[in-house]
């Protein structure tokens, strides 16, 4: 028989236990908890660290000490060209000083090469043979001079620059060994290259931006691919937006839930959102390049370039592809934004008459518009980082000319940061670098851009 | 996807080859997918590997431990690790993390081509998702929980990883196998960094080439359709894409059959 009071004791000392061994089991307890607590934060800490180090890697790429050599100096060259040193550089030259200057210091058949890509002047000639370029042209594959506008200035400073003054960098470091270690370095660098002018080169400059690609690092730039981007990402989403918001009207205000073929649609929107970018390249490659080439490419408009076959490989394909990767998400939060107008709008709405159509467009719409808009920006900025889909569908990889509309070649900031990437020297990772940044910051731009504009139209319409 | 049944079509290709052979070289008539899967799964595992503590921890931090101001600073962090473009991951993997394992473990063991330096960045790339999808899941459990739990005297940690985490594990499966499906499907930073070349290994210090990899590759070059090449990217990719699909379909059900309904 067990008392009373010693079952009541029983379930304090359960309940409150007291003594060594308890109070050993509760620090046990909290030091575990100490323990998980530090893992937690932790890892939590890496992921910070992990971001920061990225970005710093990167920054730390884009600038450094650079030792730079010039076959051929840029002041001597305007030196022995007007002995009066009047000009103080390329800039300040005409263009038909320029062209002077270049036909004088380049070979004969360097010279007659680059014209026959691109002709100098519309009237006359400089180096090449008017009889053999014109038997050029009757052949099967024309050169670009019989097509082609005449060059510009920029195009013969940046020529100029490539064949003439050639600077050539022999090595580089980045930014924090440069400012910790300077004096090393410098003296390294005079021992390595005493001809070689050393000193702190930012990549990303002005004319990293607004020069055309290049193959020579020291003088290439991003204008193509910045163009390629735009052009490509502005196609997605004049394609992706209105055929996703009227997928999602369709999905919430017209169909049937009930039916089991919406059920159906609904799922695989769902799962096409998770499938690999990759796979949407295939799909581009085998519809909009291959299958549907005679409209890709131009030549059902007759709108194909002369010169350049880019065999549906254009900017149209990519831009529609990317439109088909977007789609997905912006039905998805477009379908949001609609589910979250309330029903006694639309019940108000037809209570005074109103067709389905009048209910959509005058009150559901405009109410969901923010939403939309954010699904649009969501799949903005996924597209405009989007890599492995357009080297699929064929983003070529070395481009000068800048695109000039929907049939053109192109190339984008992200399949530029690709293979500058892939090559293996120094400068080319630097360039590579200096592009990632280029592309964060339009990145960020856009993203602004559709926020503010997003505001502005919450703020009206609410 | 026809050419991916034109590429089972030929007659030098059988399906039980493609599966089962162990060399992969299409254009000598060699078709067995196996190295160019094995290194998709290395990849993978080891992006696991890291993904996933680093994900899950920093959920539950985020959601358990972290005071409302500090989640509010860092989710936005998050998102912006989640925003990077992956090619600028593999420009990090193969000029930072490679140069970083190569001078730890030695030049000899690890090659500039690697898959160990690939499926870290892949890790790195899965974090933020793994992170925001479980804290989501974790922020859904209700309070009534965690104050039961407080109430009879378990310590925060008890809370987190006894009550809490066994409430959320829906949806944090299903956020685990999505990060999986998405390490499978990531293409630029193994393109970048693991390699070219398809080899049939396990050693992660080893550069083998993956099917996302192998078909970057290929349709980089001058591709001529109807080419074995060119079949074969398509056969590839009807693999991936089986891969990827089954895995989001497999996230659905979890979500859809283990989630704990309260009030």
């Amino acid at each position: 028989m067990i008392g009373r009071e010693t079952i009541a004791d029983r379930v304090r000392a359960d309940l409150f236990p007291e003594g060594e061994e308890a109070n050993r089991a509760v620090h046990k307890r909290r030091r575990l908890g100490r323990v998980w607590r530090a893992i937690f934060i932790g890892s939590t800490a890496i992921a910070i660290l992990i971001l920061s180090i990225l970005l710093v890697k990167i920054l730390n790429d884009t600038m450094g000490l650079v030792a730079e050599q010039s076959e051929m100096p840029e002041r001597g060259l305007l030196l022995a060209y007007d002995p009066g040193g009047a000009t103080e550089s390329l800039d300040d030259l005409a263009y038909d000083d320029l062209v002077t200057l270049y036909a004088a210091n380049v070979s004969a058949g360097r010279c007659r090469a680059v014209e026959r890509e691109q002709r100098f002047h519309a009237d006359r000639f400089v180096c090449d043979d008017p009889d053999k370029l014109a038997a050029a042209c009757a052949s099967a594959a024309p050169p670009g001079a019989c097509t082609l506008a005449p060059r510009d200035e920029s195009n013969l400073r940046q020529l100029i620059r490539a064949d003439v003054v050639r600077p050539r960098i022999l090595a580089t470091w980045n930014a924090i060994e440069s400012i910790l270690n300077r004096e090393e370095i410098l003296a390294e660098a005079a021992a390595r290259f005493p001809d070689a002018d050393v000193y702190f080169k930012s990549w990303l400059r002005w004319e990293f931006i607004t020069s055309p690609q290049s193959s020579y690092p020291e003088i290439a730039g991003i204008r193509t691919a910045i163009l390629g981007t735009l052009w490509v990402v502005a196609i997605a989403v004049a394609f992706g937006f209105p055929l996703g918001v009227a997928a999602a009207i369709w999905l919430e205000e017209y169909a049937d839930k009930r039916n089991r073929l919406t059920g159906i649609i609904q799922t695989n929107i769902n799962n096409l959102a998770g499938v690999p970018s990759i796979i949407y390249g295939l799909l581009g490659l085998a519809v909009f390049v291959r299958a549907l080439e005679p409209l890709t490419s131009g030549a059902l408009f007759g709108a194909v370039e002369a010169g350049t076959t880019a065999n549906g490989r254009t900017i149209l394909s990519a831009g529609l592809t990317l439109g088909l990767l977007g789609l997905p998400v912006i039905i998805i939060s477009a379908q949001e934004a609609i589910r979250a107008v309330p029903p006694s709008l639309r019940q108000a709405s037809y209570g005074l008459g109103a067709t389905r159509w009048q209910t959509v467009r005058h009150h559901v719409l405009p109410n969901a518009i923010g939403g939309i808009l954010t699904g649009v920006i969501l799949s903005m900025s996924r597209i405009i980082g989007e890599t492995a889909p357009l080297v699929v569908v064929g983003a070529s990889t070395y481009i000068t000319a800048d695109p000039t509309g929907p049939f053109s070649k192109f190339t984008t900031l992200p399949s530029q940061i690709y293979q500058w990437t892939a090559r293996p020297q120094d400068t080319f990772r630097d360039l590579a670098a200096a592009t990632i940044v280029a592309l964060l910051l339009l990145l960020l731009l856009l993203n602004a851009g559709a926020i503010y504009l997003r505001n502005r139209h919450a703020r009206r319409l609410g | 996807m026809r050419d991916a049944v034109d590429f089972f079509l030929l007659p030098e290709v059988t399906l039980v080859e493609f599966l089962t052979h162990t060399i992969w070289q299409p254009q000598t008539g060699e078709f067995g997918v196996r190295p160019l899967l094995t290194a998709t799964l290395v990849i993978s595992a080891i992006a696991m590997l890291v993904g996933v503590p680093l994900g899950l921890f920093t959920a539950i931090y985020l959601s358990e431990y972290a005071s409302p101001r500090f989640r509010a600073t860092l989710k936005p962090v998050l998102e912006i690790l989640a925003g990077i473009p992956t090619v600028v991951l593999g420009y990090f993997a193969l000029t930072f993390v490679t140069p970083l394992l190569r001078s730890i473990f030695g030049d000899d063991v690890v090659k500039i081509y690697n898959m160990a330096s690939a499926g870290i960045v892949v890790g790195i790339l899965i974090v933020p998702l793994i992170a925001g999808l479980s804290e989501d899941a974790l922020h859904a459990v209700p309070d009534s929980l965690r104050q039961a739990a407080y109430g009879l005297g378990a310590t925060r940690m008890e809370t987190s990883l006894r009550v809490v985490l066994p409430a959320a594990l829906s949806g944090i499966s299903a956020a685990l196998v999505v990060a999986a499906s998405r390490a499978v499907g990531e293409t630029m930073i193994v393109a970048l960094a693991a390699g070219a070349g398809p080899n049939l290994t396990l050693n992660p210090f080893q550069s083998a080439e993956t099917m996302t990899g192998y078909m970057v590759r290929i349709s980089g070059g001058d591709l001529s359709y109807g080419s074995i090449d060119y079949r074969s990217i398509f056969a590839v990719g009807l693999v991936v894409f089986a891969l990827t699909l089954i895995l989001n379909v497999i996230s659905g059900r979890i979500v859809r059959r283990f989630r704990e309904v309260y009030e």
